[in-house]
């Protein structure tokens, strides 16, 4: 069954299975602006919860994600390197940055649902 | 006071305005108050400044009072009336850094140019908006290279110039980084290869080097290569390239150099102009500003700076570097010079300077106590004389001839206090040489 | 319909141009690989020396004939705002006049004409030059010695820390004192400098009242603490009133105050950076004292040195010797933190502040300082009543801080009021710096202009500010609509970078 849970800080994780799929929401690229650069981990690498995960770039700025989840990166979007632009256009889908073998699937039940989510960005 | 417009009486409207009755409130925070008086002099008139300034400058004497033969890393070439005159407008030289790009397109055009043009002459695909000089883009080069290779040791060259390897060396100690030398290379001899291994994130290496020396990259480069290090290539005679094969040609990660050569004076060492290029995939580790083609709301070709999230007024302190300034002004002097050369003129201009240096090298093996060192040089050489070369140096500059810069000057203790570095560009005519000539044999 | 806003009216040239608004191709358009402007004839015939490093492919860039050289770049400079054109509000900068006499004196042959390593009996006169200099800017700020060689204000950040640096593993502490407490309303290059060298930063949140409070500090000292980074007047434009407590407090606890001298302009020839305890300041000779910002650079940035600080100055170090000056290069054997640049600076950038220096004196520098702290405030006076300021109005010093917040639902942002500024012929304030207010707008006039310039600039701000508050949202959106060009696309230029124009591409 696949569900999605955020953090207060707009990141995303997508669980199916054991594998969690990460990004940044809507609220985060209209705040972010025109993304012009993501920098991604490695495949391999272990993150842990709250660990810097990957740089986005802007023309006027740069902010780090950090990961949601703790986990082993199993997958980044290569298609971000070419069409940085599909963070902005389809977060939530196309624009998604990296899978994680999640290593710690409780951490899941500290996050939000997306109505408390929905709830949260009401309140920005 | 010339400079400044406003009159008394604006000064009393505008403090009315503002509400202070005295320009002392609006200083009120200052703990102690104002200072009244300073041990310095009251402000003089235009004719007082040139008096005092022109007395200083008479002091010194100019390269074109003198047989002149100085280079060690900047040189005395010509400089087309057109470049000084040109850079002198007042668009371009009262302006700020292009932020605001609608209306600097002026230095947006020129410095895509001069990236151009640094790139070409490289041999490399991308050059920044320069550097401060040539010196301080070597260390910047270093800590380039460090991040890209996540390791943080360096490697420079016997043959570097010793106060680039000196900036080298200051910026690895006080960063906490490690920095390997090796000993002064007055042939080109040194086994640079044997000392390339994993723990390296780059190898400098200087051609022409310090002494003159021309080498070919290519094996170091392989060396490096092999070992996932990088080659910084660096050089301080930007008229070389107009010659030589290229350091990117041979195999260089980045090439980092001194412009000052095309288009900009002496000046007493500053300000130069550091030339820095590199590989495309590396864009985002360069320091220093970038000037990037984009199109207008119109859909009209335009310049902007671009990818400043590498830079300090952005990341901070997680920029590249700490950069804030590239040296525009000289950038712009150096493409206007190549502009008017070309990169035919470039190369003219390179065969006369080393037809000018191997017409002395020739000339001075007939002067007995003088040994000529190199095999291999493109404007500058080596030549060993008998005794100390500073005190030579020192001997012909009272009798009217700079005879080039005692290799003791920029490696003291280092047991080559009879070693002279000797440069001749398009600068030097016949009659130069002969008195250089004459002199030296007087002397020795 | 913002896209249909065009430039004119007027209907479209054959050429492009617009009467005396020229439109210049790239040098790659229209040089010729034979074309040349330097008339070089080939040497003789003779044995080259060349190892076989000949290059074999010619030298890929084209020339140009000298007048097709100087109208490329005649072209060039007319789409370019300069502070002979026009005002540059430019807050932190300080766009003052740069005076031609400068440039005469920079270009005597006796100055411009000789080399670093010439020996040092022959140029007397620049050692002569430096060392008046290192005496104004000593006496001005009452320190102790001068590092003349950082090469601009980022690269005198580097040597101040360095210095610093030295100092405390001189005294064996490298250990424990790793952290430089910096604040958030700083200029970027600080937190980059101290990173750079290996420090880790803390931040100190600015106060209420946009200044910092020593008791806001002092919980932030510790034996970990190796230096506090500041500017005085701070980058809001106000004074630091606690400046002196804080510098002492630092001493106490151990640690090094580094000062970033960029708004000196507010206090050159007032006040002295050495009486409030600073232990190294850059002083950017490209902003207080006038050479020219030469569209981005060269700029120079010495440091003046506190006594305990002065041990560890880089080489060279200027010394007065035997009846002469001498430039000592070697720093082995000394405390000197080593070298960070070759040969010894930015002279061409000294002879041009000496001669600002000495056609004012010290009462023209203090005139100076006074007249940009009081066009400073006036602008102010004549705002407050529109604009909005974070921390209350209040007098400022030689720059005064704005806010966005009284734009707040008209739809234009700071951005969008700038490029409004462009099309009014004024090159906008800053914006967005400092990060500590929202939209930033801060407003540097200088003492160079004239009352009736700046009561044309205040006029124009508050005709523009009416209309964004009237909702005029559009046209600030289009804006600008007169320059040579409209907005520019950063995003296409930062997802696909072209840095270059390639071999054979159009």
């Amino acid at each position: 069954m696949t569900a999605t849970r955020f953090t207060t800080d707009h990141e995303y994780v997508r669980v199916d299975g054991d594998i969690g799929v990460v990004g940044v929401t809507d609220y985060a690229q209209s705040q972010l602006g025109d993304i012009v650069f993501i920098e991604l981990p490695s495949v391999g690498k272990k993150i842990a919860k709250g660990e810097q995960l990957a740089t986005i770039e802007s023309v006027k700025a740069a902010s780090e994600l950090f990961s949601p989840v703790s986990g082993e990166v199993v997958e980044v979007n290569g298609e971000l390197d070419t069409s940085p632009a599909l963070v902005n256009e389809d977060p939530l889908g196309a624009g998604w940055f990296v899978k994680l073998r999640l290593s710690e699937p409780d951490e899941l039940a500290d996050l939000l649902d997306e109505d408390a989510y929905q709830t949260h960005v009401n309140t920005l | 006071m010339r400079y400044h417009p406003l009159s008394n009486a604006d000064r009393d409207e505008m403090r009315r305005a503002i509400g202070v009755a005295d320009i002392a409130e609006l200083f009120a925070d200052m703990p102690g108050g104002v200072v009244e008086k300073f041990d310095l002099p009251r402000g003089k008139s235009e004719i007082e400044v040139e008096r005092h300034l022109a007395r200083l400058a008479a002091k010194n004497i100019a390269a074109s009072q003198a047989p002149f033969f100085v280079g060690a890393g900047a040189y005395r070439h010509h400089v087309p009336a057109s470049v000084d005159h040109l850079i002198q407008r007042s668009e371009f030289l009262t302006s700020y850094t292009p932020y605001q790009p609608e209306i600097s397109q002026g230095t947006l055009q020129y410095l895509f140019e001069f990236q151009t043009q640094v790139a070409t002459l490289a041999g490399m695909e991308i050059a920044n908006a320069s550097m401060y000089d040539g010196s301080t883009g070597c260390a910047e080069a270093m800590l380039m290279a460090h991040r890209i290779t996540k390791r943080r040791k360096a490697l420079l060259s016997g043959g570097l110039h010793p106060q680039y390897a000196e900036v080298a060396r200051t910026v690895a100690r006080l960063a906490g980084d490690e920095i390997m030398t090796l000993a002064p290379d007055v042939t080109a001899a040194e086994d640079l290869i044997a000392q390339i291994d994993d723990s390296l994130s780059c190898v400098i290496v200087q051609t022409p080097d310090f002494f003159g020396n021309l080498r070919d990259l290519r094996a170091v480069a392989d060396a490096c290569h092999r070992h996932g290090a990088l080659l910084i290539a660096a050089f301080t005679e930007a008229v070389s390239l107009g010659l030589l094969t290229s350091p990117g040609a041979m195999g260089a990660d980045i090439v980092v150099g001194e412009g000052q050569s095309i288009g900009n004076a002496l000046n007493f060492g500053g300000p130069y102009v550091g030339l820095f290029a590199t590989r495309q995939e590396f864009l985002r580790q360069m320091p220093g500003r970038l000037c990037g083609e984009t199109v207008d709301a119109e859909g009209r070709r335009g310049y902007v700076l671009t990818l400043s999230t590498r830079e300090q007024h952005i990341r901070r302190d997680k920029a590249t570097s700490n950069i804030c300034t590239n040296s525009g002004l000289c950038a712009l002097a150096f493409s206007i010079h190549m502009t008017l050369l070309g990169g035919a003129g470039l190369a003219r201009l390179a065969r006369v300077n080393h037809a000018n240096a191997v017409a002395l090298r020739d000339m001075l093996t007939q002067v007995e106590g003088v040994e000529v060192l190199n095999k291999s040089f493109f404007n500058e050489f080596t030549v060993r004389v008998r005794g100390d070369a500073a005190a030579l140096v020192e001997r012909l500059a009272a009798r009217g001839v700079l005879a080039g810069v005692p290799v003791s000057r920029l490696l003291p203790g280092a047991g080559l206090d009879d070693l002279l570095l000797l440069a001749s560009t398009e600068m030097n005519t016949d009659e130069d040489r002969a008195t250089l000539v004459a002199e030296l044999k007087g002397a020795l | 319909m913002l896209d249909q806003l065009k430039t004119t009216e007027a209907p479209a040239t054959f050429t492009g141009n617009r009467g005396l608004e020229l439109e210049e191709p790239l040098l790659f358009d229209i040089g010729r690989d034979d074309a040349t402007g330097v008339d070089i004839e080939e040497p003789a015939p003779f044995a080259s020396c060349l190892g076989g490093l000949e290059r074999e492919a010619p030298v890929a860039l084209p020339g140009l004939s000298e007048p097709e050289t100087l109208r490329h770049y005649v072209r060039l400079s007319r789409k370019n705002y300069s502070i002979d054109g026009g005002i540059y509000p430019l807050g932190s900068c300080t766009m003052k006049h740069n005076p031609r006499l400068n440039e005469k004196m920079a270009r005597l042959a006796g100055f411009a004409d000789i080399h670093p390593l010439q020996p040092q009996s022959t140029v007397q006169g620049a050692l002569e030059v430096m060392e008046q200099l290192t005496h104004w800017l000593l006496t001005l700020t009452n320190m102790e010695a001068l590092a003349l060689s950082p090469k601009a204000g980022a690269h005198g950040e580097s040597c101040g820390l360095m210095a610093i640096k030295s100092a405390i593993a001189a005294r064996g502490e490298s250990a424990t004192r790793k952290t430089v407490l910096v604040p958030q309303s700083a200029h970027g290059t600080n937190p980059a400098s101290a990173a750079l060298l290996g420090f880790e930063l803390r931040a100190i949140p600015t106060g209420a009242d946009g200044i910092l409070h020593a008791e806001a500090v002092e919980p932030l000292l510790g034996p970990d603490v190796a230096a506090i980074m500041l500017t005085n007047p701070n980058t809001c434009g106000l004074f630091e009133r606690d400046i002196a407590k804080i510098a002492k407090m630092v001493r106490d606890a151990g640690g090094y105050f580094y000062c970033d001298g960029a708004n000196f302009n507010a206090i050159a020839g007032l006040a002295r950076p050495g009486d409030f305890g600073v232990d190294a300041m850059h002083i950017n000779l490209h902003k207080t004292f006038s050479t020219p910002h030469g569209g981005g650079g060269p700029g120079a940035g010495p440091v003046v040195l506190s006594a305990r600080l002065a041990p560890f100055a880089p080489a060279p170090l200027l010394i007065r010797e035997d009846g002469g000056l001498r430039l000592k290069e070697d720093v082995r054997g000394t405390q000197g933190f080593g070298r960070i640049t070759a040969f010894h600076g930015q002279m061409g950038m000294f002879t041009r502040a000496l001669a600002y220096m000495l056609a004012h004196g010290a009462d023209g520098l203090a005139q100076a300082s006074r007249d940009a702290v009081l066009s400073a405030n006036y602008v102010r006076a004549k705002l407050r009543d529109m604009m909005t300021a974070p921390f209350g109005d209040r007098p400022c010093m030689h720059e005064v801080l704005f806010d966005d917040a009284w734009l707040a639902g008209t739809g234009v942002t700071t951005l969008d009021f700038a490029k409004a500024m462009i099309d009014e012929g004024f090159h906008p304030m800053t914006v967005y710096f400092p990060l500590v207010a929202h939209g930033a707008m801060l407003i540097e006039p200088t003492e160079s202009e004239s009352k009736a310039s700046l009561d044309l600039f205040i006029a124009t701000l508050r005709r523009l500010g009416e209309r964004a508050l009237r909702g005029d949202e559009a046209a600030f959106r289009a804006a600008p609509l007169h320059a040579p060009r409209r907005r520019l696309d950063e995003t296409l230029a930062a997802r696909k970078p072209v840095l270059r124009r390639t071999q054979g591409a159009a």
